[in-house]
């Protein structure tokens, strides 16, 4: 036992939910109880690493033992003292708790460059991201570049918005060289708050300097002088490290005056959102971070030429920003050599809903949604049938089957009448229903509409209630049009982002699934058996063994019988809750 | 509260603050914006109420009125959607008694709220107990979760 050892417990959001913290807890003392091997806990170092993608294995904990690394899933305190005497001590892993071959196939189709230090290093440690060649793009960047070098090497990169637009990068960048003001800003938003998405949240916890190292490049090419990271107020472990990282950041010359030497000064702020979705829009954060409404304005400007308090500001994304070291450093080429001509690099998405390996997962543009499905997310949970694929949270559309070789890139993605968006990708399968689906995405919109321009605030209301009543059964004959006139002019004529594109997951599902609208308005009937107003519950009384468990479980006391006898649900008190469907063993509920 | 309302006062002279960080701190000490909260700083800082108002209600952070002892967040994103959390804020809210057209329970021991996203999908469907995130929440597990709250009451 003379190699050196490295435990890596995740601590994500994740990870943290899952008992991560308690894991290193058991670690720690599991190492110091054994203190009579006193070479092994002198050789042995247990950090704790950022989210590594794969959310439904967590806690995940590497165990590496000189150059062999060996991860643990579902790793629970009290599987620590078998691993630290079987594998540390002994050197044989544990066998039936590997994460095996799933884990490996998970990761096999992906290309790591955003991700490429989440969950590999200790995020509250500036020397673990040093270690790891951090701080050596800025160096670069800082000593032998001039502004317009950097503004051109990310252009020619082809490096595009990753926060849903995809506008190009050093575009916006070039433009706020060009500026003259006495301040000038750039603004990191992590304001992610699409439902359904959490890349930018387990980028700032799991690599936050990576975040900041772009920045400060930014500033640089932009001769900007001050920065902030809008972080949402649902974030708190975010809110955390960001902190720990720029204030390890200013002990050591990376922020603050005269960086690295350079002659650049530059400030960098954490300003905390308070709760409010339209703030992810560039001109809400703005005014959000003026302390006012965050209200969108007509674009007359761009950002980089009037910002925030009215100054020259260029505002990317979390993402956007923690690519950019990667290029500086390996060149425009290397990157442009992941992903498509139009779309360079490579994506981060959130893998979610009815999939069997759900977590975070980076692909290089232009793989396909169904190898994604398959292959990383390791097909539909439950052996149920797929059918469809929410991109873009509220903004996007649902994909069906038939699309699902469609190539992933912001155009092709546009085509199918969805948007690449953030990045959250939501799994339905046959037991969603999709009326239900949109009424839920206009739910979210509507209750996020600032209130500022009518076909907005007024519209996704009209649209709304619309849905409510198909899902109610009260759907009428001309809806479904109604719905389409809507919401071609709601498209139109809003403002801003969030109301030009609340009415794409209606229109999209009217699109691919407009059979489900029809049987809803005319049969009265859910296909999916979601919508509670069209369904009912009863016992098949072939089935029932009248265990009771039905009975027992029922919050609305509405299931009779007596024992091993078969039972009944009572319609007029059964608030179709679904308790008893969950707990029934033999099949016996019908949902219809 | 005078002497909180001090220190908040002080805190946003030294960190050029605005309107949004008084009412993060405000909301921080005392659970919610009390109403004299606002119209001391709108005294002291020669802004009008309304604009106090205005932005308090703008947020979904800030809330107006005192809060349950035990807060129970579920989590509306997509993903939670997909996998039932619907059904668990229904179930939550109608084990406590929570009345219609409201969040907390008139004894002010339980707040049920609804949260966007917390970004934690890959364990949907997730539920934030008194800022703990629990995910892969089935309704059994809510409800011994819920047990293990009113036993603590």
């Amino acid at each position: 036992m003379s190699k050196p050892v490295v435990i890596k417990v995740c601590t994500g959001t994740g990870g943290i939910a899952a008992g991560g913290e308690e894991v290193i807890k058991y670690f720690r003392s599991e190492m110091s109880s054994l203190s009579l091997e006193a070479h092994v806990t002198r050789k042995c170092s247990i950090h704790k690493v950022g989210c590594r993608g794969f959310c439904s294995f967590d806690v995940l904990v590497d165990v590496i033992v000189g150059d062999a690394k060996t991860t643990y899933k579902h790793v629970k305190p009290e599987m620590v003292p078998r691993i630290v005497k079987e594998h540390i001590l002994e050197g044989n892993p544990v066998q039936e708790w590997l994460a095996g071959e799933e884990y490996i196939r998970f990761h096999e189709k992906q290309t790591k460059i955003v991700l490429s230090h989440c969950g590999e290093i200790d995020p509250e440690d500036i020397d673990a991201y040093i270690s790891v060649g951090g701080y050596e793009a800025a160096r670069k960047a800082f000593s032998s570049m001039t502004p317009d070098e950097i503004v051109e090497m990310i252009k020619s990169s082809h490096l595009r918005g990753r926060g849903g637009a995809g506008f190009p990068t050093g575009i916006k960048w070039e433009l706020g060289l060009r500026m003259q003001s006495d301040v000038k800003y750039v603004i990191c938003n992590g304001d992610e708050g699409d439902p359904g998405a959490f890349m930018d949240r387990s980028v700032m916890e799991g690599d936050p300097h990576s975040v900041i190292e772009g920045m400060i490049i930014c500033a640089k090419a932009t001769n900007s002088n001050k920065g902030y990271i809008y972080v949402r107020a649902e974030y708190p472990l975010a809110v955390k490290r960001l902190q720990m990282a720029i204030d390890s950041c200013y002990e050591r010359g990376f922020l603050g005056k005269n960086i690295l030497g350079a002659g650049v000064d530059f400030d960098l702020k954490i300003f905390q959102g308070a709760g409010a979705f339209v703030c992810g829009e560039a001109t809400a954060l703005m005014r959000s971070i003026e302390g006012k409404r965050g209200m969108p304005s007509p674009k007359l400007w761009r950002s980089a030429e009037k910002g925030l308090w009215d100054k020259p500001t260029v505002l990317n994304n979390v993402e956007t920003f923690a690519n950019v070291p990667k290029i500086i450093l390996h060149g425009p080429r290397w990157y442009k050599k992941h992903g498509t001509d139009r779309s360079g690099g490579t994506k981060v998405f959130s893998l979610s809903g009815r999939v069997n390996n759900t977590g975070l997962i980076e692909v290089p543009f232009g793989i396909t949604l169904r190898d994604m499905i398959d292959n990383i997310g390791g097909g539909i949970e439950g052996g149920k049938r797929f059918k469809a694929l929410q991109t873009g949270g509220p903004s996007g559309g649902c994909i069906p089957e038939d699309l699902l070789d469609t190539e992933i890139d912001y155009e092709s993605l546009a085509q199918v009448g969805s948007i690449m968006g953030s990045g959250g990708m939501v799994v339905l399968d046959e037991t969603s229903c999709m009326v239900n689906t949109s009424k839920f995405f206009l739910e979210f919109t509507q209750a996020e509409s600032c209130g500022k321009c009518t076909p907005c605030r007024i519209g996704t209301k009209r649209m709304l209630e619309i849905l409510e009543r198909i899902t109610d059964g009260k759907g009428r004959e001309g809806d479904i049009e109604l719905l389409e006139e809507l919401g071609r002019y709601i498209r139109s004529t809003s403002l801003c982002g969030l109301g030009m594109t609340a009415p794409n997951p209606v229109l999209s599902t009217l699109r691919y699934f407009r059979s489900e609208y029809e049987t809803h308005i005319r049969d009265k009937k859910c296909p999916a058996a979601v919508c509670k107003a069209l369904i009912t519950y009863s016992i098949i009384q072939d089935n029932c063994t009248g265990c009771g468990a039905c009975r027992r479980a029922c919050p609305a006391d509405a299931v009779r019988g007596t024992k091993k006898k078969p039972h009944q649900i009572i319609e007029g008190l059964c608030i179709k809750c679904g308790t008893c469907f969950d707990v029934c063993k033999f099949k016996a509920i019908l949902k219809e | 509260m005078e002497e909180v309302l001090e220190r908040i006062l002080h805190n946003f002279r030294s960190n050029e603050g605005n309107i949004i960080s008084i009412l993060q701190d405000i909301e921080e000490h005392f659970g919610y914006i009390p109403e004299d909260a606002i119209n001391w700083f709108s005294f002291q800082l020669n802004i009008p109420t309304s604009r106090f108002f205005g932005t308090a209600t703008f947020y979904s952070q800030f809330h107006l009125k005192p809060r349950g002892k035990n807060i129970i967040t579920v989590c509306r994103g997509t993903a939670c959607h997909v996998k039932g959390s619907e059904r668990l804020y229904d179930r939550i809210a109608m084990e406590l008694d929570i009345p219609p057209d409201n969040d907390t329970t008139p004894d002010r021991k339980f707040t049920v709220e609804k949260v966007n996203c917390v970004g934690a999908c890959g364990i949907a469907p997730v539920l934030i107990l008194n800022k703990e995130i629990y995910g892969k929440m089935s309704l059994s597990k809510t409800m011994k979760a819920l047990k293990n709250l009113k036993i603590s009451e």
